[in-house]
């Protein structure tokens, strides 16, 4: 069992959820896959971690877990608040922002 | 060397000061002052001219040695190195001038107390008069350049207020525009002459200057010698900045009388009379101020011919006296006091004719045309004789003032070395029948012949009524007449006024030797007078003069009605190289300057304007932007590592 296993998975799931920001338009699914790409970050970290025999990977991907715990809550409200205003969750049709 | 003015002297500030308080007065008081105002400025004058005559005995008391005095007033401009004191120069040149300026200048005062009676500003323009005064005393009393500067400037404003009195005519604004911007050519060469002087002397006071002058490079001297020439050409109406002295006709008539005779023209004559240390170092610098005053004397001559406005053929004959006197004094040592005596003599007559052609127009109601006068004799006997002694006193009929003093200049030019003394002297001849024959001309067709006025009508539409003027105008042109009469007798015969001058002027040097004897001159002089007369008296006198200028004429005479291309002369050396320049310098600022700033700023705008599209405002692309870089980073990382 060599930690490379590891590795390789985070990567596929990293750019697994790296595309799926890229092309997915649901701000929901956009959202999930952020996730994924932070997730996928974790298991970097671990799997570093185990490697060196060093603690700081670990405690770096419970910091992860909970700045993204907090996104999730913030993130959530916005795309909640963003529905109700303009009844889309699409994240092209928010792009009143611009030049 | 000046010694310190004391005694009566020592308050000469006072001849300045009291036309200037008079035109203050004037000008500040306003309407209230109307009902006295002409009686307080023609006391002003009067005033100053007592003084002055006060001043003048008390000098002829003093020893030579003395008569030089330097009256320091105050420092005017203390910075630094720059030195310039404001101070009084009383000597036998300046006191000439003062008592040429206040006298017949107060004389003109009077004058326009009845020329003027109708004029509902008549308090404002002796405010003027006294202004201009003022202004031409403290320019014959400076005793430094910058001081005299100041004068000349303040000539050039009062010229400017007088010639556009009657700012309702567009004619008279453009000549008085005319008139300030063609003395601001001569004031340019006048300034950088002075800075020259100081460049390199460190000094502008007279005492110092010329006491330094031989220190100076023979090419700066010349350099000083001409922009300063170029300054008096501009004052005095000298070829080629001629052209604004018969437009300044458009000035009430004694204003004309008052440039032309007592300030104004006086003071290019006076600037190289007074700077005759410079001169008497370069040698050029006078062969060119002969030069100048020869083709101007010419120009006048000839232009007078032709003109029918009778204050514009006095207008020329003034350019032509003047280059008289300029070519006096390039003649050098020679001729600086014939040139001062025939200022002055000339100041008498002319005024007496400018004066007697203003009693002509007042009768005429302002009528300036000659060809529609005529018979005046009878109507107005006193104006016809004292301007007819004007007259045989500007065409040098024996004995009277003009004789004296042209005949002397044309004696001194005939006596200069060479092809000069022939070239000056026929010159000189030649004017002088001129001279005889368009001042016939204007005497035969103002008071002679018939009085064609009766068959016309004027501007109203009514008919003319001629009447003497009264005695308020008669007084002065008879004093005048008089002056006319005796005063080239008093000056030239014995060298009086050239012994007087010396300790200004230096001693008047012998004329040099002459090819034709005095005789032979004198005769020749008179011979040609004659002729002229003569040639008047055929042309004019003996068949009736059309009312009508006579069209189409030969070409000698539409070139000298058309000023013998004297403007289009200006137009082409001055106005319209200065108008390319501007242009230049517009296009230069428009394109150049402002192109590179406005382009730097259209630069950053444009690109700033492209820039603003990236941000779309979709996430997804914003995302992969930073996807991109964090790549590129990553990338740039590894590159840095592993190579």
């Amino acid at each position: 069992m060599t930690p490379t296993y590891y590795l390789l998975l985070s990567a596929l799931l990293f750019t697994l959820g790296a595309v799926g920001v890229l092309v997915r338009r649901n701000a929901i699914v956009v959202f999930m896959c952020v996730e994924l790409m932070l997730n996928a970050v974790n298991l970097t970290l671990v799997t570093f971690a185990r490697i060196n025999g060093s603690l700081s990977g670990q405690v770096m991907a419970f910091f992860v877990m909970v700045v993204a715990a907090a996104e999730v809550v913030i993130g959530l409200a916005i795309i909640m608040a963003i529905f109700r205003t303009r009844r889309s969750s699409s994240v092209d049709d928010s792009n009143l922002l611009k030049y | 060397m000046p010694v310190p003015a004391g005694g009566i002297a020592a308050a000469a500030w006072l001849l300045l000061a009291l036309p200037a308080l008079g035109a203050t007065v004037l000008l500040v008081g306003g309407r209230r002052t109307n009902g006295w105002g002409h009686l307080l400025g023609c006391l002003t004058i009067v005033a100053a001219f007592g003084y002055g005559l006060a001043l003048f005995l008390n000098s002829t008391g003093l020893p030579v040695a003395q008569r030089v005095q330097n009256l320091h007033l105050f420092s005017w401009i203390p910075v630094g190195n720059l030195q310039v004191d404001f101070g009084l120069r009383l000597d036998p040149l300046s006191l000439t001038f003062v008592l040429l300026i206040t006298g017949v200048g107060g004389l003109i005062h009077i004058y326009s107390i009845g020329y003027m009676s109708h004029d509902r500003d008549r308090r404002k323009f002796f405010a003027y008069l006294n202004l201009f005064v003022a202004s031409m005393l403290l320019l014959v009393l400076a005793n430094g350049f910058v001081t005299l500067y100041l004068g000349w400037e303040g000539v050039g404003l009062a010229s400017y207020l007088l010639i556009g009195w009657y700012q309702d005519r567009p004619s008279a604004a453009t000549a008085a525009k005319k008139a300030f911007l063609m003395n601001r050519v001569g004031d340019v060469g006048l300034a950088i002459a002075i800075f020259i002087l100081y460049t390199h002397l460190h000094t502008t006071q007279f005492t110092e200057v010329f006491a330094l002058a031989h220190t100076l490079s023979p090419a700066t001297l010349t350099a000083v010698a001409m922009l300063l020439l170029l300054g008096a050409c501009g004052k005095s109406g000298q070829f080629p900045l001629q052209a604004w002295l018969p437009d300044a006709m458009e000035g009430p008539t004694p204003v004309s009388a008052l440039i032309h005779a007592a300030t104004m023209v006086t003071a290019g004559v006076y600037l190289v009379a007074r700077s005759h240390p410079i001169y008497d170092l370069t040698a050029n610098g006078r062969l060119l101020v002969t030069i100048i005053g020869t083709i101007t004397l010419l120009i006048g001559c000839v232009i007078g011919c032709a003109y029918d406005d009778i204050k514009k053929v006095l207008a020329y004959s003034t350019v032509s006296q003047i280059g008289y006197m300029m070519l006096a004094v390039g003649l050098g040592p020679v001729g600086y006091a014939l040139g001062i005596a025939h200022l002055l003599s000339h100041g008498f007559f002319k005024a007496g004719l400018f004066l007697g052609a203003g009693s002509v127009m007042h009768a005429m109601d302002d009528e300036t045309d000659m060809r529609r006068f005529g018979g005046l004799l009878r109507r107005m006997p006193i104006t016809a004789v004292t301007f007819g002694l004007g007259y045989l006193a500007i065409i040098g009929f024996p004995g009277l003032s003009g004789y004296f003093t042209k005949g002397a200049i044309i004696d001194a030019a005939f006596g200069q070395p060479g092809w000069r003394g022939w070239a000056f002297g026929i010159a000189a001849v030649v004017g002088a029948g001129l001279t005889a024959f368009y001042m016939t001309r204007l005497v035969i067709m103002t008071f002679f012949g018939d009085a064609r006025w009766k068959k016309l009508r004027n501007n109203e539409g009514k008919d003319y009524h001629p009447h003497e003027s009264s005695p308020v105008m008669t007084i002065p042109m008879v004093i005048l007449a008089i002056g006319s009469i005796g005063a080239g007798a008093y000056f030239i015969i014995g060298d009086r006024l050239a012994n007087w001058l010396s300790p200004s002027l230096g001693a008047l040097a012998p004329t040099g030797h002459s090819p034709l004897s005095g005789t032979t001159l004198t005769v020749l002089d008179l011979v040609v007078i004659a002729l002229g007369v003569l040639a008047a008296i055929l042309v004019v006198g003996r068949r009736p003069v059309p009312v009508v200028r006579p069209e189409p004429v030969s070409w000698p005479v539409r070139a000298a009605r058309a000023d013998l291309y004297g403007n289009a002369l200006n137009e082409a050396l001055i106005a319209r190289p200065g108008t390319w320049l501007d242009r230049a310098l517009v296009f230069t600022d428009n394109k150049g300057v402002d192109g590179m700033v406005n382009g730097l700023a259209a630069l950053f705008g444009g690109g700033s304007g492209r820039l603003r599209r990236l941000q779309t405002g979709f996430v997804r692309s914003y995302a992969l932007s930073m996807l991109g870089g964090a790549v590129l980073l990553v990338a740039a990382l590894l590159m840095v590592r592993f190579s």
